[in-house]
């Protein structure tokens, strides 16, 4: 029972201070915010330029769960990043506090924040197209974003490893990683476009079926069991990522000890 | 083996005690150890803590000196797990830093000489997160940060102001809060008061001995300031190339240095006698070696 006070309140401790980072930081969050607007709006109006629905639907959703998927992962993968540049990193690893707590914690704050800014671009992107929603299946939306959103978790936390293990070089890859996840999931076209080899890394990506399922549920009203197809590999996904994510970092923090790379840089 | 240097008990009385009586297991003890860096892969690694033992028991202030590179902070991150050991063992109130490390860690912090924080948030928000990390309640937190702050110097208002808006003075005096606050029986000083102007030095250096008479704290201290070492430590110890060159009683290294090699009794003199190098140099050579 003491463990499990003293591992909440640790987890509790990086959801509390990102929230409070992200007070302090509160106009570049504006910024941030007006930036994914109007990139969303940008690539949705394609789809109103051409005139259809399905694609003009197709665009937000890609742009707005994208959103989603980019700041989860960018929030966990820069959990290293972030403490190293501010110095605080030394500090952190000296706590007395589990690792999964550490990353499950900031995980847990990503969540919170990349829904409340999704939530927040999908409404804007609502009103501006005055999309029908009528046909939707939220629940299974949601079950997608849950599910989507825990194998991201893994994702990020393999992409935090880098930080970890190269400063700079770790950051250019997160950054890397990130951007190739963009090209192959599908988000602002179907993946059977890409080449066969660009098609094999798409079904390693969770956003692939994270979009697909959220699509056909949100344009289609498509149900859970219908969407089985897409779960599957998310759940898989989910079940070997954050195992293999928490392996990692134990394992890029053994060798930062070991090489003297946990010393503040910047 | 290590190469250090003792004088017999014939030295004159040191101010301090330098050995209570010894009842469990060391505060500190740190047998053997050993660090190496691989800097470059054509050449060998370098050797930045070599075949060190200390041991310091609970209630001392242990001083360890030495120029820029000579092993200090790289032998406080292996203390406080942050870098492992080569070979050797480092033990905190007898339990083993590499078996226990849970353990060990809610037994130690650490004041760097870089006051490192989230520099956005506030004093208290950066308190929160640490006490938090130690598993201390919000409410419980918040009381003890204002105590030891205000035992600093530092108001409530200043609490809620971001840190990098105070200056660096007292941007070390949250960093030392931040590591009372988790009431540390091992504290781990690294040049705590470097770059601290007279009277914020003198603050910290009253409150460090406050830690030691009233919470019983063991602490080891590395530090530039001879007169500040010789005011605060029961034992020194000069680490050069890595290497712990003598340990003693303040009291005892100037003995030594007067005795064995003709030298002024001072502090200064044994410090250049045992790293083998002016105060000059070590200024000027900064913070360019991995080692330190």
């Amino acid at each position: 029972m003491i463990a499990l006070t003293r591992d909440a309140r640790a987890g509790y401790a990086f959801v509390e201070r990102n929230f409070n980072l992200t007070k302090r930081y509160f106009g570049w969050e504006v910024a941030f915010l007006v930036y994914a607007v109007a990139g969303a709006l940008s690539v949705s109006l394609i789809g109103q330029s051409v005139g259809s629905r399905t694609l003009l639907m197709s665009l937000v959703i890609g742009a707005v769960f994208w959103n989603y998927l980019s700041v989860v992962f960018q929030s966990i993968g820069d959990t290293i990043t972030w403490e190293r540049w501010e110095g605080t990193l030394e500090y952190t690893m000296m706590a007395p506090v589990r690792r999964s707590v550490q990353l499950l914690g900031s995980a847990l704050y990503a969540v919170i924040y990349g829904l409340i800014h999704t939530a927040i671009l999908l409404a804007i992107l609502a009103l501006f197209f005055s999309l029908d929603l009528g046909k939707a299946n939220f629940a299974a939306a949601a079950l997608f974003m849950g599910v989507g959103s825990a194998s991201f978790i893994g994702v990020g936390m393999l992409a935090a490893t880098l930080p970890m293990m190269s400063v700079e070089r770790g950051s250019q890859m997160v950054f890397v990683l990130q951007s190739c996840l963009l090209l192959v999931s599908g988000v602002y076209y179907p993946t059977t476009i890409l080449p066969d080899w660009m098609q094999l890394l798409s079904r390693v990506s969770p956003a692939t079926y994270v979009l697909d399922a959220v699509r056909k549920a949100l344009i289609d009203g498509a149900s859970a069991n219908q969407l089985l197809p897409d779960l599957w590999p998310l759940l898989v996904m989910a079940f070997v990522f954050i195992p293999v994510g928490l392996w990692g970092f134990g394992q890029a923090e053994r060798y930062a000890k070991r090489t003297g790379k946990l010393k503040r840089v910047g | 083996m290590s190469i250090a240097v003792s004088v017999p008990t014939q030295s004159p009385a040191p101010s301090r005690p330098a050995i209570r009586p010894i009842a469990g297991p060391a505060a500190l003890l740190v047998d053997h150890a050993t660090k190496r860096f691989r800097v470059d892969r054509r050449k060998p690694p370098v050797v930045a803590v070599d075949d060190v033992s200390v041991r310091i028991e609970r209630g001392d202030i242990y001083g360890l000196l030495g120029a820029n590179g000579s092993g200090k902070s790289t032998f406080i991150r292996l203390v406080s797990g942050l870098l492992t050991l080569d070979e050797g063992r480092v033990e905190v109130f007898g339990h083993d830093l590499v078996r226990e490390e849970m353990a060990v860690k809610r037994l130690i912090n650490r004041v760097s000489v870089d006051a490192a924080f989230f520099k956005k948030l506030s004093p208290a928000e950066n308190l929160s997160f640490a006490a938090r990390l130690y598993g201390l309640d919000g409410r419980e937190a918040r009381l003890k940060a204002a105590g030891i702050m205000a035992r600093l110097g530092i108001g409530e208002k200043r609490m809620a102001r971001p840190v990098e808006q105070m200056s660096r003075g007292m941007q070390q005096k949250v960093a030392i809060a931040r590591a009372i606050l988790t009431s540390p029986t091992l504290l781990l000083l690294d040049e705590p008061t470097t770059g601290l102007d007279p009277r914020s030095k003198l603050d910290v250096q009253t409150f460090i001995e406050e830690l030691q008479a009233d919470h019983d704290a063991t602490i080891l201290l590395t530090t530039h300031d001879l007169a500040e070492a010789e005011r605060l430590c029961g034992r020194i110890g000069i680490l050069a190339g890595g290497r712990l060159a003598v340990e003693e009683t303040p009291e005892g290294l100037k003995t030594l240095v007067a005795l064995e090699h003709g030298l002024p009794p001072t502090l200064e003199s044994a410090f250049m006698q045992y790293t083998g190098r002016s105060l000059d140099d070590d200024v000027e050579e900064g913070e360019a070696d991995p080692a330190d």
